[in-house]
């Protein structure tokens, strides 16, 4: 497992020899062992339990796009998580919330972000949205053995499109298929909550403050009617992780502007449980 | 049949020494010195897409003379050998340290290997602290050997007369302008000690900056930031307001 001395202390030939760009291809013939796709995996009975991550919402506006997710794990029926982070940047322009086995998928983005920041620093440019998106693709779909066997990975990519000057949203099925969404998109158990949640609320011209808020609201109504899906949690101060990413790059909120946001819906919910009310025609 | 002719060791290697130093000495020199917030790379190269400086890992950064082919081949070994490392271990475990000695030991099986012509490269490689006392400045010549610097460190063919002249002018706690001006005049002087004038657009800068909020601390200057610093350096006066445009 020692990355560089093999005996001599010196550069393995792998190491000097021209190649691509890509960290998981170099990983691959240096070292396959330690890509995650690669393991072998004993016959198992039944499905493994391991604690699931749930629902990643995303919605876009005007000059940027915002990705959200719930802080709650579950394993089966019981609560392992209260506050695991499960949205996380990947690079300056593009983040990645992750659905399904918590396990594999924090190991997933953490490669993923190591894949795109090594192609930045050894071609000197960054890839492409696209380019980010398939290489996504690609790693859900090396994880498909391990999904056969429930081990799933879902993930939800979310970043600004230099090229085009706007924000996009893309997401994934677990054999790594990916579609680009309009507009909204959401993924894991309280999914389709979310979505419909989304789906009244959504206008073309909300501003950065109104889609913030959007996703929380879609949030909250996923926690309403998903038992695996957690709502704000005020007695702990455990808020929804709230990114945006616009022209200016990636940003988390503060954990201060988080609880703004989701302590005046839930004031709002005293009134009315069910939230905002959508016309009728 | 002739035999062979006996060449002693000592001469083997100063014939090797030699080839690589005339080697290093056709390219251009280059720059690395300490700043209030940071470390400045600063060279003279005429292209924009085949950097002299580049990016390592979070905090490491690299600066290479000599021959291209070569030292970016180095640059893309040590660039996987910290991603590597960074994955199998944790981000925290990559340090300058330990690449200077992967490079020093590359460089020194290469030089002193007979099978293979030793690399006309000479490397800087550098790691940013949270604080002035924290950051480290290697210098590797084409042998292997590995030279602990502090303050200011000059590679390439003329190093030793701008080593000498960035010595006696640098001093702790500069701010990015005022260091960046140094290194210009440094470079500015030929090797009979006549100036020459640098254009900014065949300026490589970058810098390790400990103060920008990103994990990432590597940051390439140019277009008019880097203007807006060499006349703020140019003036003396505003070299403050200069270095927090830099941020």
């Amino acid at each position: 497992m020692e990355a560089n001395t093999r005996s001599t202390g010196r550069l393995p030939a792998a190491f000097l020899t021209p190649g691509s760009s890509s960290f998981m291809d170099f990983l691959s013939e240096h070292q396959p062992e330690i890509l995650p796709g690669n393991r072998q995996l004993p016959p198992t009975q039944g499905v493994i339990e391991a604690p699931h991550g749930t629902t990643i919402v995303a919605v876009t506006f005007p000059g940027g796009v915002v990705l959200a997710g719930d802080r709650r794990a579950t394993m089966g029926n019981v609560i392992a998580q209260r506050d695991i982070e499960k949205v996380f940047p990947a690079d300056e322009y593009s983040a990645v919330g992750i659905a399904g086995t918590a396990g594999l998928a924090v190991e997933m983005v953490k490669l993923f972000q190591l894949e795109l920041e090594h192609f930045e620093k050894v071609e000197g440019a960054q890839l492409s949205l696209e380019g980010k998106a398939n290489r996504l693709s690609t790693m859900i779909r090396s994880n498909l053995g391990m999904a056969m066997q429930g081990l799933a990975v879902v993930p939800l990519f979310a970043g600004y499109d230099v090229d085009r000057g706007r924000g996009r949203i893309f997401s994934y099925d677990v054999t790594g298929g990916r579609s680009e969404e309009q507009n909204y998109a959401a993924t894991g158990s309280g999914s389709i909550f979310a979505r419909g949640a989304m789906k009244k609320l959504f206008r073309e011209d909300l501003s950065e403050a109104e889609a913030t808020t959007l996703v929380v609201q879609a949030l909250y109504d996923a926690a309403d009617d998903d038992s695996a899906t957690g709502g704000p949690d005020v007695a702990r101060r455990i808020y929804p992780i709230i990114t945006v990413i616009t022209d200016d790059g990636f940003r988390r909120l503060t954990e201060t502007e988080a609880s703004e946001i989701a302590r005046s819906i839930l004031e709002r919910r005293l009134e009315q449980p069910d939230g905002p009310r959508a016309a009728l025609l | 049949m002739s035999t062979p002719f006996y060449v002693s060791p000592q001469q083997a290697m100063a014939d090797r020494a030699e080839y690589a130093r005339k080697g290093i000495a056709r390219g251009r020199s280059l720059v690395v010195l300490q700043f209030a917030d940071g470390i400045v790379f600063v060279g003279e190269n005429p292209s924009r897409a085949l950097h002299k400086f580049s990016e390592i890992y979070d905090r490491i950064g690299f600066a290479a003379a000599g021959k291209y082919n070569e030292y970016e081949n180095l640059r893309i070994g040590g660039v996987r050998y910290a991603d590597l490392r960074g994955y199998t271990y944790d981000r925290d475990d990559v340090t300058a340290r330990g690449l200077a000695n992967v490079y020093a030991q590359t460089l020194g099986t290469i030089f002193s290997s007979a099978a293979e012509k030793p690399y006309e490269v000479e490397l800087v490689v550098a790691e940013v602290g949270e604080t002035p006392e924290g950051d480290q400045i290697y210098r590797l010549p084409h042998d292997g050997s590995i030279v602990d610097e502090h303050g200011s460190v000059a590679v390439g063919g003329n190093a030793e007369q701008i080593s000498s002249y960035l010595d006696q002018r640098h001093q702790e706690g500069m701010t990015l302008a005022e260091a960046l001006k140094l290194a210009v005049q440094a470079l500015s002087r030929d090797t009979n000690g006549s100036e020459r004038e640098i254009p900014a657009e065949r300026l490589e800068v970058a810098v390790l900056d400990r103060t920008r909020p990103q994990k990432r601390k590597f940051k390439r200057i140019s277009g008019g930031q880097l203007s807006r610093l060499l006349e703020a350096g140019a003036a003396g006066g505003d070299a403050e307001g200069a270095s927090e445009d830099a941020e």
